[in-house]
């Protein structure tokens, strides 16, 4: 499969007659991924177009999506992850990659003493398992246990202090922020690096002309390191729409209280692996699978054919 | 160095910052440390309290240490992460740099292609996976996880390396080529050492959920003589009662490693951007 | 890459002949989620029978409750899966063996040891074959602090009057709160509080077969009133009974700082290891003083063989074995909570266990209702009757909304058999 493919890749040679490089480039990578991921998720996706019918495995077409939204339950459970999945991500763009930038922007500031142990520091939380991030914002966010109460009594702050996690009205809220806690390193170090990679000759440049500071962010690094925010709100976007450990940790396989926290990524478990004394249904879970993929793709393909086309990069 | 002297309110600030939020992102990692140096009921009873000597207890350490090979665990974890960033590093960088240097028919949707993985979680493949290692005869072994490592691993690491050797001089390269440099060597010499930022980030992402995964041991390696420490963890979960001091203290020793393998990785970050300079 | 791969798989193929030929034990592995009794197998049972059955050696390899059941089944179908599977009761193991993963064992000698109830759990619904041997039961009930009690003054209260009473009391009082129960996880909600007070309410397995012949239906009043019920507890449950999640409960009570909680026989030995004061137990209470009572005493956990096992003659001593009256005693004594369902009755020397399971003398047993047969669609019964349990508890959902709302579920799937 590979060497066909790989084949018609080299077709049109444009410098060169031959370019068995770039084949010797991609091979290892294109191998692997295609036998050990690609292969097997394909075997699972097909499953979407088949159901059992009378006992039987059988072809259906389309009819496992046509379930999934007019079914009234599996297609209000649908829209409910789905609408809770771009809240949840939405939190994300507008607090973790926010203060990831703010962070990193600060890190990589010349001169700053100390940068490496705020760097680590900062990244500890990303390192973590979700077993520990659970048990822990469980024990803090505690009605009982009272960490998070006690600290907001020290402040005279008590009278706002709720069962967050147990409200169907704050639960998303605060397992959203619980992620970005849990995440902000990642925008932090991909931005950090970004920004070490202007050349100095820039920033130094724009000190002579005057623009320091606030303004020298704004006006000189933004621009350079807009494409690494594209690939950081990609990523995000990614790994939003395929989140499921932290929910499920946090708050159980049924994303409770009553679904309010549910995102495509439990849904897709719930169904595909059954939960308790609910069955797996591996042919309605690779319908949902399917449709998350798409999902993801159509914001992948807008960042790949749209807004990195028009981006304008600067090689240094 | 005109800026730090104009501005030490400014520097000031930036620490007060910096360090509030350090304090939020280690205030949770204390709390869980301090606790696992707690008995079961000083946990529950105060979760905020340093232990004393009437709570302080290494119970949690002992089970561990006691159930199971927790060093040969932390072994296999640190065998199959080190293996596993190895290859997605590699392969992911040649393909990347082929991805982002030559022009060739199908180059986008390759490269969408090789995007794909970071789109469906793996774990829907499980059963054939599954099926496939069986058949190779690689159930219970190590290898099957640093297989499947390298294969999720490997969109993402392609994903953030193409977009970072798109900012590779060009001039740089064709300068390259003009002194007689194969494309290997472009590749290798020139282009790895200018990356080695991104490389290291690359790295870290790939490590985290490699680390930390307790699915796929389960799945294809929960032999004693391969488990992982997330595997060997999670055996203090109950149905009913989880042993919380020895989770606590399983989960706390394993985070140690991925820390070291962190700060190399980044000290690396630093260096790359250094030597960059020399270019 | 490949070398390697190649390497590795010359290795294992040479290798693993030759730790057959070595090893002339046959090796039976359990799969499991009772991560919980890890140590009462490795120390209790298995050195029991591996005593007697020179030859064959035992691992038990339980995993992370929440991971078990998908992790056997994709284990079972690869073919990685070990010899002895437990089995979760009812439609879960049923699929199993529907699918040939399970091996049946009606012919199994030690099968005769349990009635058609102890192994309905896993009978085909013709009640023809049997598929695993039957190894435990949970009753359902509530557990008490007895000094607590001794301090409010309180008796043990028989009926929901009492019940109530007693809650108020200490409420009152304010110096226990008086149910240790949080809706955070659901299936207490539904699993200690519905299932645990229900049966009184639809009269055990008569409202239960009703339900599954369609002869009664979830939005009848004795199907609502449990909920009514579970409504009223909202004020004696903790601050921020929300976000208590099931561990905070279970600590709650051994702390000491909470009266009574909603139990699981299951809590029996967690409980005595951690609270330093005398606990005990009651039924749920009835309705009126003299009706009969009705208690939930649930099939839970059995042992069934993989059909596709390598070493079947050895597991299928091994399961002979936990079907005989000694397996029995030993299982139920090493965990307390954990009923026999052999039936010979099995003598228990920890006496808050024996109060749960001296109410199968007066009272009439029954499972939860939701198990068998009408647990087995889309949406799934059970975790219906976990989100609106906990929802009636929160007050975001009214008795009446809540059973037309899983009725509505049920309706959408289930044609009872007229």
């Amino acid at each position: 499969m590979s060497d066909t493919e790989i084949a018609d890749i080299e077709a049109v040679p444009i410098r060169r007659s031959t370019r068995w490089h770039i084949a010797v480039f991609l091979a290892p990578a294109f191998l692997v991924y295609t036998a050990v991921m690609i292969l097997p998720l394909i075997e699972t996706l097909r499953l979407s177009l088949f159901n059992t019918v009378e006992g039987q495995l059988a072809f259906v077409g389309l009819g496992n999506f046509k379930v999934l939204f007019s079914d009234p339950r599996l297609s209000a459970d649908f829209w409910n992850a789905l609408g809770n999945n771009v809240i949840f991500f939405i939190i994300h763009m507008l607090v973790q990659n926010p203060v990831g930038i703010a962070i990193a922007a600060m890190l990589s500031l010349p001169g700053l003493r100390f940068a490496a142990f705020y760097r680590s520091a900062i990244f500890v939380p990303t390192l973590l398992s979700f077993v520990i991030v659970g048990f822990i914002w469980k024990l803090i966010l505690s009605p009982i246990w009272g960490i998070a109460p006690g600290l907001m009594d020290l402040v005279g702050l008590k009278s706002f202090f709720a069962p967050w996690l147990g409200k169907p009205d704050t639960a998303l809220i605060t397992v959203s922020l619980i992620s970005v806690w849990q995440y902000v390193g990642i925008p932090m170090m991909l931005i950090y690096a970004a920004l070490l990679n202007i050349p100095d000759e820039v920033l130094e440049a724009a000190e002579c002309d005057g623009i320091t500071g606030w303004s020298q962010f704004w006006k000189i690094k933004l621009p350079l390191i807009l494409p690494s925010i594209g690939i950081v709100s990609v990523l995000t976007f990614v790994g939003n729409f395929n989140a499921f450990d932290l929910i499920y940790t946090v708050q159980g396989a049924l994303a409770g209280p009553n679904g309010s926290t549910d995102i495509l990524g439990t849904l897709l478990y719930r169904t595909f692996f059954g939960f308790q004394n609910q069955m797996g249904d591996r042919s309605m879970g690779a319908t949902i699978a399917a449709v998350m993929f798409l999902i993801i793709l159509a914001g992948v393909s807008l960042y790949l054919f749209v807004i990195q086309r028009r981006m304008r990069r600067y090689q240094f | 160095m005109s800026k730090a002297r104009s501005a030490p309110l400014r520097t000031a600030l930036i620490h007060l910052a910096l360090i509030a939020y350090t304090i939020v992102a280690l205030f949770p990692v204390f709390l869980t440390l301090v606790n696992s140096f707690k008995s079961r009921n000083a946990i529950f009873r105060e979760p905020m309290a340093l232990p004393t000597p009437s709570t302080f207890s290494l119970v949690g350490y002992e089970t561990v240490l006691q159930q199971g090979d927790f060093l040969g665990y932390f072994q296999n974890s640190l065998i199959v992460t080190v293996a596993s960033i190895a290859l997605v590093l590699l392969f992911g960088a040649m393909a990347a740099f082929a991805l982002s240097e030559y022009r060739f028919r199908g180059n986008t949707l390759l490269g969408l292609y090789l995007a794909l993985g970071i789109m469906i979680p793996i774990r829907l493949g499980t059963v054939a996976i599954l099926q496939g290692m069986v058949a190779a005869g690689l159930v219970n072994t190590l290898t099957s996880l640093i297989l499947v490592y390298t294969a999720q691993g490997l969109p993402l690491a392609i994903f953030i390396l193409s977009e970072f050797m798109r900012t590779v001089s060009d001039d740089l390269k064709n300068a390259g080529r003009i002194d007689g440099l194969s494309e290997y060597s472009i590749f290798f010499r020139l282009v790895l050492p200018l990356v080695r930022p991104a490389m290291a980030t690359v790295a870290v992402f790939t490590m985290i959920p490699i680390w930390n995964d307790l699915w796929f041991p389960l799945i294809l390696a929960p032999g004693e003589s391969t488990k992982t420490v997330t595997l060997g963890a999670q055996m203090f979960i109950g149905q009913f009662v989880t042993n919380w001091n020895a989770v606590l203290s399983a989960l706390s020793l394993a985070i140690l490693p991925v820390m070291v393998l962190y700060v190399i990785f980044s000290r690396q970050l630093i260096r790359g951007i250094t030597s960059g300079a020399v270019k | 890459m490949t070398r390697i791969l190649k390497g590795m798989l010359f290795a294992t193929t040479v290798l693993a002949p030759a730790g057959l030929v070595h090893a002339a034990d046959a090796q039976l592995t359990i799969e499991s989620w009772r991560n919980d009794d890890l140590a009462i197998w490795q120390e209790k049972i298995i050195p029991a029978f591996e005593a007697k059955n020179p030859g064959i050696k035992v691992s038990f390899a339980p995993m992370a409750p929440t991971e078990y059941n998908s992790a056997v089944n994709a284990k079972l179908e690869a073919g990685t899966a070990g010899d002895l599977i437990t089995c979760r009761p009812f439609d879960l193991s049923l699929a199993m063996f529907q699918k040939g993963q399970l091996a049946p064992l009606s012919d199994l000698p030690g099968m005769e040891n349990f009635s058609d109830v102890a192994k309905s759990a896993w009978t085909t619904d013709d009640g023809k074959t049997s598929f695993c041997v039957p190894m435990a039961s949970v009753i359902h009930g509530f557990i008490y602090n007895k000094k607590a009690f001794e301090e409010a003054g309180v008796k043990v209260p028989k009926t929901e009057e009492e019940f109530f009473a007693v809650l108020e009391k200490f409420k009152k009082d304010g110096n226990y709160i008086p149910l240790a129960m949080g809706t955070k996880d659901q299936w207490e909600a539904a699993t200690m509080g519905y299932y645990n007070i229900g049966p009184n309410y639809w009269k055990g397995e008569e409202g239960r077969k009703a339900l599954i012949s369609g002869k009664e239906k979830l939005t009848d009043a004795q199907w609502v009133e449990p909920y009514k019920a579970l409504a009223k507890w909202k004020p004696y449950l903790g601050d921020g009974f929300e976000a208590q999640t099931y561990p905070d409960s279970q600590n709650l009570f051994t702390l000491g700082r909470a009266a009574i909680y909603p139990a699981g026989s299951w809590e029996i030995a967690p409980f005595k290891a951690q609270a330093d004061f005398e606990m005990g137990a009651f039924p749920p209470p009835v309705k009126k003083a003299g009706d009969t009572c009705y208690i939930s005493d649930h099939n839970d956990i059995g042992l069934g063989l993989n059909a596709k096992g390598k070493n079947q003659e050895a597991a299928k001593k091994f399961l002979a074995w936990v079907a005989s009256p000694e397996f029995a005693e030993l299982y139920a004594n090493s965990l307390p909570g954990f009923f026999s369902l052999n039936s010979k009755p099995v003598k228990m020397t920890d006496d808050l266990a024996q109060e749960f399971v001296s109410w199968r003398q007066n009272c009439k047993t029954t499972i939860r209702p939701s198990a068998a047969i009408v647990g087995r669609g889309q949406p799934n019964l059970d975790l219906e009757m976990w989100r609106v349990s906990a929802n009636v508890i929160n007050g975001t959902q009214t008795p009446e909304q809540a059973a037309a709302e899983t009725q509505k579920g049920l309706d959408s799937w289930y044609k009872p058999a007229k």
